[in-house]
């Protein structure tokens, strides 16, 4: 068979030109070369995992602290795009975890330092991001990113390297309803933040209590789902929804759809908003239509701080309200320290201060107790611990873990904004809690 | 629900003159000098914070403000055309412009990014939460105003595009540059000359944007492609088309998300659109053969 083969090739031979050898040549050189690299492509992958073990393994310890240098943190928050005032303020409130953290004494022994990527807010690039902080930067551990929308492809990619995903703003149901154990959100779950508030309208005497409502909502994950669950507590309670409708992330117009629910005429309005140009836009609409309902909560804007009242105007925060686990003058100590750390670190008040910081910094302090606790950096132990029954604390208060990564011990709140201070005012008879103002102060008043 | 499909009606028409007005600078960049701005989006914001800046630090009112910032942004556009789009090659301008304007898109919002922060600010005056009572309708004030200022503007630039020495040359230069050359026209002055006044358009546009949206330097992404989905309809070049077309985006869109659902208001829009792009390429105001070179 060889011979036969080296007969065939030699009569070729014979009648190859000069340059037909010479292109001989270089097919087989080219075969050759592919040959090479086809090996080295099979090789190096696995190459590349041993160094990479070893790399980690040279810098690491058994429980995944680093032999000297800072323990490197890895998160991925939307520096711009849709999410960026959002983002940013989860970067001020990561910063601001990270110097508190160094200035007292960092964490086992050593100091910490965040690798922060943008991701653009964009579901894509995240997944990008968490993969290059954890294959290429190797960080030690991993911090969560801003929204639902962006939790759920980044914890997947977290989970498959074994990491624990902290998070402070990924508590939609969808972020749950992928079933990973490494993933933890140290805020309140969203699906019942709209509870205390259906449930305080719903606990007014028959002739002041609200006979309609109105429920617009973005199509976010974290929005959607709150809605329904307000709604079936106040339609048992009596109150007719005159408009549920489920709007785009981004409306070229808003007009219509807030000159819908004017028409509708709600004597309660509950927004699903993910942000404060949405709940900008409504406000101004309804303004404009000279409709005041009785009271008006959006999903995410009002907690938004200075930031809101620049976009929506002075004159016409009056009544607006919101939920959420936190605001700037929380009795909380933890909380306490954290605002006066803010105030000195970026100036202005309390009110100025965005819940998004208080949610970072919550991710911070839970991580800290973890790795305190288990006196490791491992995800598989982290994990472990955060599931083990424990309570930890936070500015937020209590966090406590249930099966899928939910703070079960989270309260959920309600803030109004009254005459200029945002205040606390449900649940009803919590200490914390004021006066609440309804019927809601008319637009600009 | 009558009375709502008027409403929707009036206000798709009234938003639609802003979106016109914001649009009608690309639609001008791109009919002259072949030249895709996909910096516009941040332009609008641009002027957004340059009228932010003069009402909330010197009490100028919006429309007042527009004496200064006008200019401004014309000197901004000669400028980005003196620096960035006058060195582009003939043959590859057009989509190396979309190379050159997206870099000019991230220098601004860098820029905006570090002087105002990324927190969202709107423009505020007595009209901004004011309306006028006409028969049931309450008109808002600053989209009457804005739809008026964009049709003036608009009309502006109709007759300086048709009815001046100028606009002559500048539809000479749109329809053949080496023509143009050949007769006298100094059409890299022209293209300059044209590139400053499609942004300063933008300077009126974005008053108006800013005082019916929150912003922050982020905010022009999500305005370019509703922008050049504007101007492709209207027509690449026509000042009219993207009145029109602006218009007719709004409106759809609008009755759309009252009769139907807000879910379904963009579908429907682009569904229209690739409908009327089938049977007319060019767009509903575009000439075929208007741009021969």
């Amino acid at each position: 068979m060889k011979r036969g083969n080296a007969m065939r090739k030699g009569v070729a031979v014979k009648t190859m030109s000069g340059e037909d050898k010479t292109r001989r040549a270089g097919r087989v050189a080219t075969r050759r070369r592919w040959r090479t690299i086809s090996g080295l492509a099979a090789v190096l992958p696995a190459a590349a995992l041993v160094i990479a073990v070893q790399g980690a393994s040279a810098e690491a310890s058994g429980n995944g602290v680093p032999s000297k240098g800072p323990i490197v943190i890895g998160a991925s928050l939307s520096l711009s795009g849709d999410f960026s005032a959002d983002g940013q303020a989860f970067d001020r409130g990561y910063q601001l975890w990270e110097a508190y953290q160094n200035a007292h004494g960092g964490l086992l022994g050593h100091k910490v330092a965040l690798d922060v990527i943008s991701d653009a807010s964009d579901p894509g690039q995240v997944a990008t991001n968490y993969q290059t902080l954890i294959t290429v930067k190797h960080v030690n551990l991993i911090f969560g990113p801003f929204s639902t929308l962006l939790t759920v492809p980044a914890s997947k990619v977290t989970n498959r390297y074994g990491y624990a995903m902290i998070e402070g703003a990924g508590g939609g149901p969808s972020a749950f309803a992928t079933g990973l154990r490494s993933l933890f959100d140290v805020s309140a779950p969203v699906a019942n933040s709209l509870v205390p508030f259906a449930q305080w309208i719903a606990s007014l005497p028959k002739s002041e209590r609200p006979k309609t409502a109105a429920y617009p909502t973005s199509n976010d994950p974290f929005t959607e789902p709150q809605l329904p669950v307000a709604e079936r507590i106040l339609q048992k309670a009596g109150v007719k929804t005159v408009y549920f409708k489920v709007f785009p992330a981004e409306v070229t117009d808003y007009t219509p759809i807030a000159d819908a629910v004017a028409a509708s005429k709600a004597q309660i309005v509950l927004l699903g908003s993910v942000d404060v140009p949405t709940v900008s836009a409504f406000i101004h609409a309804f303004a404009q239509q000279h409709y005041d309902p009785q009271a008006f909560i959006a999903t995410a804007g009002p907690d938004q701080g200075s930031a809101f009242v620049s976009a929506v105007g002075a004159g016409n925060t009056d009544g607006m309200m919101v939920p959420n686990a936190w605001y700037g003058g929380s009795s909380n100590q933890l909380s306490k320290a954290m605002v006066a750390a803010y105030i000195k670190k970026y100036g202005g008040t309390p009110s100025d201060i965005n819940a998004d910081v208080a949610e970072a910094f919550s991710v911070g302090e839970v991580t800290t107790q973890a790795v305190e606790a288990t006196h490791s950096l491992d995800g598989s132990k982290l994990i472990s611990y955060l599931h083990g029954n424990v309570t930890v604390q936070s500015v937020q208060g209590p966090v406590h873990f249930d099966n899928v990564g939910e703070n079960v011990s989270a309260t959920i709140f309600v803030f109004q904004w009254v005459h200029g201070s945002f205040v606390q005012v449900l649940p009803l008879g919590d200490p914390g809690s004021t006066k609440i103002e309804f019927p809601k102060a008319d637009w600009g008043s | 629900m009558g009375t709502l499909v008027v409403d929707a009606v009036i206000s798709g028409i009234l938003t639609g003159g802003v979106y016109a007005l914001m649009a009608a600078g690309l639609t001008l960049i791109f009919g002259v000098m072949d030249i895709i701005n996909v910096a516009q989006g941040i332009l609008v914001v641009l002027g957004a914070y340059l009228s932010y800046t003069l009402s909330v630090h010197l009490g100028v009112d919006l429309f007042l403000g527009l004496v200064v910032t006008v200019p401004a942004m014309f000197v901004v556009g000669v400028f980005i055309q003196w620096a960035f789009i006058r060195r582009l090659g003939e043959r590859e301008r057009t989509a190396m412009s979309i190379l050159a304007t997206y870099a000019v898109a991230i220098i601004i919002e860098g820029v905006l990014g570090l002087v105002f922060g990324v927190d969202y600010v709107q423009l505020n005056a007595w009209y901004v939460n004011q309306s006028i009572h006409l028969f049931s309708f309450y008109l808002p004030y600053i989209y009457v105003f804005g739809f008026v200022l964009a049709v003036c503007l608009l009309a502006a630039l109709y007759v300086m595009l048709y009815r001046t020495r100028f606009g002559r040359s500048v539809r000479a230069s749109l329809q053949d540059r080496s023509a143009a050359r050949l007769v006298g026209i100094d059409v890299d002055r022209v293209a300059a000359v044209t590139f400053g006044i499609g942004v300063a358009v933008t300077a009126a546009g974005g008053m108006v944007f800013g005082a019916t949206n929150s912003f922050n330097p982020n905010t022009g992404y999500d305005l370019i492609s509703r922008l050049l989905t504007i101007v492709i309809l209207g027509g690449l070049g026509s000042i009219g088309g993207a009145l029109g077309a602006a218009v007719v985006m709004l409106v759809i869109e609008d009755v759309v998300a009252v009769v139907w659902s807000p879910i379904w208001a963009p579908f429907v829009f682009f569904a229209m659109l690739v409908v009327v792009l089938s049977v007319r390429p060019s767009g509903l105001f575009g000439q075929v053969a208007g741009r021969a070179q």
